[in-house]
């Protein structure tokens, strides 16, 4: 070896030992948050981020006693953008919760880092049916609705309306793919068309053509955020809204496509877990400080990104701050009481939730702006998810 | 950089490359070993473009396909259950090796601008394909579950066995690299970029040549794509974009276009200058630009290598 | 069927657009310009941004136009100017730093993306023929494609302005040696084909949608339809614009219809649109094996 060499290796060594940092105790909460923050479907990101934020300032910047380090980042709609964002928060920021993610297939790029290096995701949105059933994981609560739930208590709806031809229209990923799945189970008429595009995809004019030909009672399809937003205005220009009926899953004509689309989308009825009229106090409360700080209406994104901050609170004051208890950490985060926005909410043994979907239409409110209200009685009460039964947790 | 970089400087590289990770173990900064292995491996590929474009001057604008290839050559194979490191790499040099051979043999017999045009048409091609392939991920990418074993006791799932797996990779790249331009079939590949047809007229057909260093380099793109999926344990079409084969020849030419290393030091430079800049601002796109804009306007000297060549040829590759 | 040659159509006249500008700048001043497509989300932006400040779609558009033309000189004047002597790729280089910079820059002055819509009066359907409706708003795009082309041709081929273009891109030295005044043309030509951007971008916008990183994906489709066209040829990029244009759309449609009627559905709908996208390729890829110089040639 030559003295250089060595020389370089002892200082190097000497350098490390000094600079060895103890590990610290938990002073604080520290949360990464990723989602889609920019891009046609950004709007989902920060509804999210922003009714996150809210609750944490409204619980004067702290959850569950102790104070919040939220940190913030961008996945842009990439899965491998997501993945390294992941890996950066399990690893080197060793973060005690990781949250955020819209989209599934972004979420599911990133999963394995979390579960990897025992990190507890909870999704404020995305639940695909692979991790309720074969593929669930103690590390992993979907705080939001499975992927399929939407879509059943809509084909609920279509079957209840006596519906005799529906086409299908969902991007070709997991929470695509779950949708119309999802439709089917509980749809008893016949499927006209199922046709999955490409996620992203802005330009449905070959798609139009093709309904336009197949003549169907009902069109159902999911497209969130930019995609819905183009779909619905190119199925307006294209004079299909005369013929044909279009149902939506909740978030397909909620406040930011309402926005972007503007008064054609009166008298759609869309299916969701929660609506803006929801007659609990803490909804009200929900509602209200979010239109005062952000001037707008909260979308059902925002309201499940207030219920992921709600129950971590609940779950860190339940531990009494001993977050670095994990597995103690997830039996908490399962039996938890708090509350949610959306009234009565417990997780099923797969850590998804059960809970009520309600039809919704879109109406004018009293200051005359386009809303959804919650219409007649619960689709579907209590319901669960038909993949709990693949899933080996109790 | 026109001499050659003296063996004691590689000495000394290479040893503190290697003290690197222990140190930062020490720290609990695995972290950080992990970037650093991503951006040998992508300095791997960028040397591995740097052989056609530098050396060959062939502006192939595709070159991130062979990557992906090879990359999802091993992602298929694991997920298929044949998990053998030895196979894994193997093939995927193989498979790496046919799709360049099968794209040089047609792009070769153009040049200029359609040479670049139609590496970029293929480098879609197979973009799209691998896109249309659901049963593999499709555009959502693959996960797979466990990287590739090579046996010998090696875990690549440790941060710093897999960390010395590339370096080790990687200086095999370099001498092989640096073993071949050296070599007479180095020679006659320099002075075919110089003017082929005057390489063609003392009898060595240079589209041979050329070819057989288009498959070379592809292979040793597929190398670094296999261990860039075992890296991520993951691999999606967005390695393949025309996107990620400009950033390999910004890498390139960051390093010093036709020089041995420079694609691994074009690769770190720009790598950690996007990270630090990430750190502090979201719009570090903004200043790589300009810094990108400066080296090619300003300091080209890696370009001058390449086109403004000193009369006297250089027949040892430089480092 | 007839909805989507329509839509082919339409969507060819707008790759004609950011051809023909592309086309001519690389015919000419035999330059490779990555940063065309980055114009085109410029000129998109700008339309965005100046229709919602005017409370006009026409206004905005035009003003925007205009902006984005006068964004592409200063470009030319300043930066593009050194890279014609370059090599091509110093030129790819420098371009592709130069999406980087005008990515960042667009995101730093609106954000990610912005919304456009048509206007009211075009947001309904047309009635083309019995049961065909068709959205009015594409018809207008359609037109006013056709129209550009048309007053490209004649400027192109009737007028002194045009001779000179056609001399500088069959050769440039001769063109030089006759007198022409390159420099100012160079400019003029680039910011003609800035404008023919902001066109597009200002019309897809509505359509597609208004957000940072749209030109990159169309710029390699311009990239394809020059060089079937044939580099330096105005004619070459309508041509070539209009067929790719066809079969990137009939592909996306008639491929999946025929798959389903042999596959899974999700196959269909991944495996169509990916042929689709390959066959555009392949063409490319034929033409220059077969006929290198595209299939109208602008230089001699």
């Amino acid at each position: 070896m030559s003295f250089p060499l060595v020389k370089s290796l002892v200082t190097l060594t000497a350098a490390a030992t000094l600079a060895m940092q103890p590990a610290l105790a938990a002073d604080k909460v520290k949360i990464g948050f990723v989602s889609t923050l920019s891009g046609p479907s950004a709007a989902l990101g920060v509804d999210i981020r922003d009714a996150f934020l809210l609750a944490v300032k409204l619980n004067g910047g702290k959850l569950g006693g102790l104070p919040a380090d939220v940190s913030i980042s961008d996945d842009q709609f990439k899965p491998d953008v997501g993945k390294q964002l992941f890996e950066r928060y399990v690893k080197r920021d060793k973060v005690d919760f990781l949250t955020g993610v819209v989209f599934s297939n972004i979420m599911l790029a990133g999963l394995p880092e979390a579960v990897d290096n025992k990190t507890i995701y909870l999704s404020p949105n995305a639940a695909p049916s692979p991790i309720a059933g074969a593929q669930c994981t103690p590390y992993f609560f979907a705080v939001s609705w499975p992927n399929d739930a939407y879509h059943e208590a809509a084909g609920q709806y279509a079957t209840n309306l006596k519906v005799k031809s529906a086409y299908l229209l969902a991007p070709n990923y997991q929470a695509g793919k779950d949708s119309l799945a999802g439709f089917k189970r509980f749809f008893k008429g016949n499927v006209s068309g199922e046709v999955y595009t490409k996620l992203g995809q802005l330009d449905y004019s070959a798609e139009l053509a093709e309904i336009r030909a197949a003549k169907p009672e009902v069109v159902y399809t999911f497209l969130p955020g930019g995609m819905g937003i183009n779909f619905i205005k190119q199925f307006m220009a294209a004079g299909l809204n005369k013929d044909i009926r279009l149902i939506q899953p909740g978030f397909g004509s909620d406040q930011d496509v309402i926005r972007a689309v503007g008064n054609d989308m009166l008298g759609i009825f869309d299916t969701a877990h929660w609506g803006l009229d929801l007659p609990n106090e803490a909804n009200k409360k929900f509602v209200a400080e979010f239109e005062k700080e952000y001037k707008r209406l909260p979308t059902l994104y925002a309201a499940q990104g207030y219920d992921t901050a709600l129950l971590i609170d609940a779950a860190v004051r339940a531990a009494n701050g001993k977050i670095e208890d994990k597995e103690a950490m997830i039996k908490t985060l399962k039996t938890v009481k708090f509350n949610s926005v959306r009234g009565d909410f417990r997780f099923n043994t797969n850590q998804y939730p059960i809970q009520n979907y309600y039809l919704r239409e879109i109406q004018k409110d009293s200051q005359g702006r386009l809303v959804n209200r919650i219409v007649g009685q619960p689709v579907l009460t209590n319901h669960g998810d038909a993949y709990v039964k693949d899933c080996p947790m109790k | 950089m026109n001499r050659e970089t003296p063996p004691w400087l590689w000495s000394l590289l290479l040893a503190l490359a290697v003290a690197l990770p222990l140190v930062l173990h020490a720290r609990g900064q695995d972290y950080y070993i992990s970037m650093i292995s991503r951006m040998m491996i992508y300095g791997i590929a960028a040397c591995s473009l740097n052989l056609i474009l530098g050396f060959g001057g062939l502006v192939s604008f595709g070159h991130a396909a062979f990557v992906g290839i090879g990359a999802y050559t091993v992602g298929i194979m694991i997920t298929e259950g044949v998990t053998s490191g030895w196979l894994n790499f193997a093939v995927a040099m193989g498979v790496s090796a046919l799709a360049a051979a099968v794209i040089g043999a047609i792009s070769l017999r153009t040049r200029g601008v359609y040479f670049i045009m139609i590496t970029l048409a293929f480098a879609q091609m197979i973009y799209y394909l691998v896109n249309s392939i659901k049963a593999y991920g499709g555009d959502e990418g693959l996960n797979i579950k466990s990287r590739s074993n090579f046996g010998m006791g090696l875990d690549l799932k440790n941060d710093v066995t897999f960390y010395f797996v590339v370096l080790f990779v990687l200086v095999l790249t370099l001498v092989i690299i640096s073993r071949m331009m050296k070599s007479r079939f180095g020679r006659v590949i320099l002075a075919i970029r110089d003017d082929d047809t005057r390489v063609d007229a003392i009898g060595f057909p240079a589209y041979t040549y050329k070819w057989v260093l288009f498959i070379i380099a592809g292979t040793l793109g597929g190398l670094a794509g296999a261990l860039m999926v075992n890296h991520q344990n993951y691999v999606s079409p967005n390695l393949m974009h025309w996107t990620q084969s400009g950033t390999l020849m910004v890498m390139v030419i960051l390093g010093g276009v036709g020089t041995l290393s420079g694609g691994l030091w074009g690769a770190l430079v720009l790598l950690i200058l996007e990270d630090l800049i990430a750190e502090y601002t979201v719009y570090w796109q903004f200043y790589i630009g300009w810094f990108l804009l400066a080296v090619v306007l300003l300091a080209p000297r890696g370009l001058s290598s390449f086109f403004n060549r000193p009369k006297k040829l250089e027949t040892k590759g430089h480092a | 069927m007839l909805e989507q040659a329509l839509n082919g159509l339409q969507f060819g006249l707008m790759l004609f657009l950011l051809a023909s500008g592309l086309t001519l700048v690389f015919g000419i001043m035999d330059m490779i310009n990555l940063a065309h497509g980055a114009l085109y989300m410029v000129g998109a932006f700008l339309a965005a941004w100046l229709v919602q400040l005017t409370q006009s779609f026409l206004l905005g558009v035009l003003l925007a136009v205009g902006l984005t033309a006068v964004v592409g000189m200063l470009l030319e004047a300043t930066l593009l100017r050194t890279l014609y002597a370059r090599d091509h790729l110093s030129q790819v280089l420098a371009t592709f730093a130069l999406i980087l910079i005008i990515n960042d820059s667009v995101r730093m002055i609106w954000g990610s993306d912005l919304a456009l819509s048509a206007p009211q009066a075009l947001s309904g359907p047309v009635q083309l023929l019995p049961g065909l409706l068709y959205p009015s708003y594409r018809l207008v795009i359609i037109a006013v494609g056709l129209a550009i082309a048309l007053l490209l041709f004649v400027l192109v081929t009737k007028t002194r302005v045009g001779a000179w273009v056609r001399a500088g891109a069959s050769n440039r030295e001769m063109a030089m040696a006759m007198g022409i005044n390159i420099k100012a043309l160079f400019t003029g030509v680039f910011g003609i084909g800035a404008a023919l951007c902001a066109v597009a971008g200002a019309m897809l916008g509505p359509l597609l949608a208004v957000q940072v990183g749209m030109g990159e994906n169309i710029l390699i489709l311009a990239f394809v339809v020059i060089v079937i066209g044939g580099i330096g040829s105005v004619w070459g990029a309508f041509v070539g614009a209009i067929l790719v244009g066809f079969v990137d759309t009939m592909g996306r449609t008639l491929l999946p219809h025929l798959f389903r009627e042999i596959f899974s559905p999700q196959f269909a709908s991944a495996a169509g649109p990916a042929v689709a996208s390959i066959l555009v390729y392949l063409l490319m890829a034929v033409v220059l094996f077969v006929r290198p110089q595209g299939l109208f040639s602008g230089r001699s």
